[in-house]
């Protein structure tokens, strides 16, 4: 109740400085002092209150510093001052803990998110339990509307889900059976049961959350530096106040030290822009490891890019049907029912492209032969199917004409693997597949490159001529194919020792090691897999590389917010004890200026909560279902 | 070996940070304690033969600093 006590105590000394003012111009100068003193004791007790329950254990405290500066003020008949100081102390307090609140919004908003209740299947029909007591096995209903309260898998029904509390990413996701589902999710539409893998603190949301706090408690270096000048400072500060007692007498003076001995700005300057920036960043689906990533991020001007999952969608996808006769849906349906024979992921693209556009399968594959490496053929509904590349249709006696040939080519060029489909002998369409370059990776390029990262590379395992397309296109500086994980590793320490400061963005698996050697090691849309979470820098929790360029934007802001603090809190600190020295500040302004620079401090970090970078294309990443929860 | 964490009220002066970790630390059976100053948490991980979450809630209450839930696991 620490801040309703505050706050009621600001209230009541508050009115009582008022009541003084008051008396003051009716001239009544002991009713004047009776009030100020009566003030001084009300908001007095409850700071000596602190100072002595510190003391007990053996404690120094600010409360102390203060009990006896007033106690001081109270003795030399200052009441005014002392008045003054214990009311802004006390009120100082209240607005500090009310606005230090606002830096730690995202992470509350992030808390309040957590699950509560899950209806769960039972042999005694569907009953409602708290989320902790959900275990491992069970299988719980989650409707429209509801969140979801652990992570598994889903068995049965299909959703479209709100996973801004994992990803940042407001667009919903659509997920069905098979696809695995979060803790603290949110079903938009749909009706699902999903059978329960991890409860509780197991949970990729709990972990998240935990991550978060220990990256905002983790210190900087400039924090650590300025924690040591305020262990000197304080302790400098109390000797100063006796040494001046002692040899000027000047009573005044001293006390006024005791006062400003309090390093608040100093010791908050640092953390409050870390604590803001690293919210943030959670709430967009960027977790940073700590301050000193921070700083490190902030600093990156070269960024190497795995190529598969990151610059693209990772998942190779049905970019065009081509049919030479008829309608291009019939083809795509009577070359998926072929392919639902077949384990190769081209063949379950096919399949996919064919259900996402409704058509209906309905016959089934006789005589189903795989061609390793090649294709396949099958007999549907008496019909003799040969589907794959040149060397099948090749092998299979059919003709490719030579208009056939030159389009089979002219997608082959632009990237994408050309799939024949042949029926009793007759080439009658191309199915062309391709692993699509992610939709806002050349504008998060341009923005990477507007916030100053001077190159940017690409490193793949993929053969050299899709790599260089794929880079081509986005206009990166070089591309680097055919690499075994160890080359990565290689580059990233060749281009480290040239003096680059280097970030690696990688899917976090297979990349492991590269990102790790990195100055900066990020994971991108790992889907909260455990080793990334934990071994990365930086985790991307959603595939979106405008979360990338933003946790960039946002490194830099919270670096730029921190040593605008640092400098203005040093700053305030010299000020106050040049007054302090040339006799301009006393107990009360003291105080006054004292907590105004805290305040300062704390409000332009709250300025980093808001952060959406310089560019504003980030204004589709806030998040409205977390704006709910603050 | 258990696990508790404490959410207090909004803590305003980090200068409380060492206060109650060294007093917890005091405490038979404390491995480690960790003040979370941003989130308003104490993390405690205790060997639950010799201590108990429920003193170590009064630790914290006696010191100033109000418990307002706990969790054990």
């Amino acid at each position: 109740m620490n801040r309703i006590n505050n706050f009621h105590i600001a209230m009541v000394t508050g009115s009582l400085l008022l009541a003084a003012m008051v008396l003051h111009w009716l001239a009544l100068t002991d009713a004047k002092h009776a009030v100020l003193i009566a003030s001084t004791l009300v908001a007095g007790y409850f700071i000596a209150i602190k100072a002595f329950k510190s003391l007990r254990m053996k404690a120094f405290s600010i409360e102390l510093l203060v009990t006896i500066a007033v106690v001081g003020a109270l003795i030399i008949g200052e009441y005014v001052e002392a008045a003054a100081v214990t009311f802004l102390f006390i009120f100082g307090a209240y607005l500090e803990t009310r606005t230090l609140e606002k830096t730690r919004s995202s992470l509350r908003a992030l808390i309040d998110m957590t699950p509560i209740e899950a209806t769960v299947i039972r042999a005694e029909g569907n009953i409602k339990v708290p989320a902790e007591d959900l275990i491992k096995g069970d299988r719980i209903l989650i409707h429209s509307g509801e969140k979801i309260a652990a992570d598994g898998q889903i068995i049965s029904g299909r959703a479209t889900i709100v996973e801004a509390a994992i990803t940042g990413e407001s667009v919903p996701a659509a997920k069905a059976e098979g696809d695995h589902v979060f803790s603290g999710t949110i079903i938009d539409n749909g009706y699902i049961e999903v059978l329960v893998e991890r409860v509780g603190d197991d949970t990729t949301f709990a972990k998240i959350i935990e991550l978060v706090e220990d990256a905002q408690e983790s210190k900087t270096k400039t924090q650590k530096f300025l924690d040591r000048f305020a262990n000197i400072y304080t302790p400098s500060i109390v000797v100063l106040s006796v040494l001046v007692y002692v040899f000027s007498s000047n009573v005044e003076l001293a006390l006024t030290f005791l006062v400003i001995a309090c390093p608040g700005a100093l010791v908050i300057s640092a953390p409050v822009s870390m604590v803001a920036g690293i919210g943030n960043g959670a709430r967009n689906g960027v977790l940073i490891k700590g301050g000193e990533i921070m700083e490190k991020l902030a600093k990156v001007n070269l960024v190497l890019f795995d190529k598969t999952g990151t610059l693209t969608k990772g998942r190779p996808t049905v970019t065009e049907v081509m049919a030479w006769t008829g309608d291009e849906n019939e083809l795509l349906r009577l070359a998926a029912q072929v392919e639902v024979a077949s384990e190769h992921h081209l063949g379950q693209t096919i399949v996919s492209e064919a259900r996402q556009r409704s058509l209906a399968l309905t016959d089934k594959p006789e005589d189903a032969d795989i061609i390793k490496g090649n294709g396949m053929t099958a007999v549907v509904a008496g019909q003799r199917f040969v589907i794959g590349n040149r060397k099948l249709m090749r092998a299979e006696g059919i003709d490719i004409a030579p208009q056939q040939e030159a389009h089979a080519i002219a997608r082959e060029k632009a990237g994408n693997t050309a799939i024949f489909v042949a029926i009793d002998g007759a080439i009658k369409g191309l199915i062309s597949i391709a692993d699509q370059i992610k939709p806002e990776a050349k504008r998060a390029i341009a923005q990477l490159r507007a916030q100053g990262v001077e190159k940017m590379f690409m490193l793949t395992g993929d053969n050299r001529h899709t790599a260089q397309l794929v880079g081509d296109e986005l206009g990166l500086d070089a591309v680097h194919a055919e690499l075994l994980p160890e080359d990565k590793v290689s580059w990233v320490k060749q281009l480290k020792a040239q003096g680059y400061r280097v970030a690696m963005v990688g899917d976090g698996i297979n990349d492991a090691p590269a990102l790790a050697t990195a100055d900066v090691g990020l994971a991108m849309g790992t889907g909260g897999a455990d080793i990334t979470m934990e071994t990365a820098d930086v985790v991307l929790m959603s595939d979106n590389l405008d979360h990338f360029a933003h946790a960039h934007a946002l490194a830099k802001a919270t670096v730029g917010n921190m040593l605008q603090n640092t400098f203005f809190a040093v700053g305030t600190v010299i000020i106050l004890l040049v007054g302090v020295v040339l006799g301009k500040v006393f107990l009360a302004s003291g105080m006054l200026i004292h907590e105004i620079s805290v305040l300062l401090v704390i409000l332009n970090a709250v300025r980093l909560i808001r952060y959406k970078g310089k560019h504003g294309i980030r204004a589709k990443l806030v998040n409205p279902a977390l704006n709910l929860g603050g | 070996m258990k696990k508790a964490v404490f959410n207090m009220e909004p803590f305003s002066c980090p200068s409380c940070i060492k206060k109650i970790e060294t007093t917890l630390l005091k405490v038979d059976g404390v491995r480690d304690a960790k003040v979370l100053f941003h989130s308003g948490r104490v993390r405690v991980e205790f060997d639950s033969a010799v201590a108990n979450a429920e003193a170590l809630e009064n630790t914290l209450n006696r010191l100033g600093y109000p418990v307002q839930s706990s969790k054990v696991t």
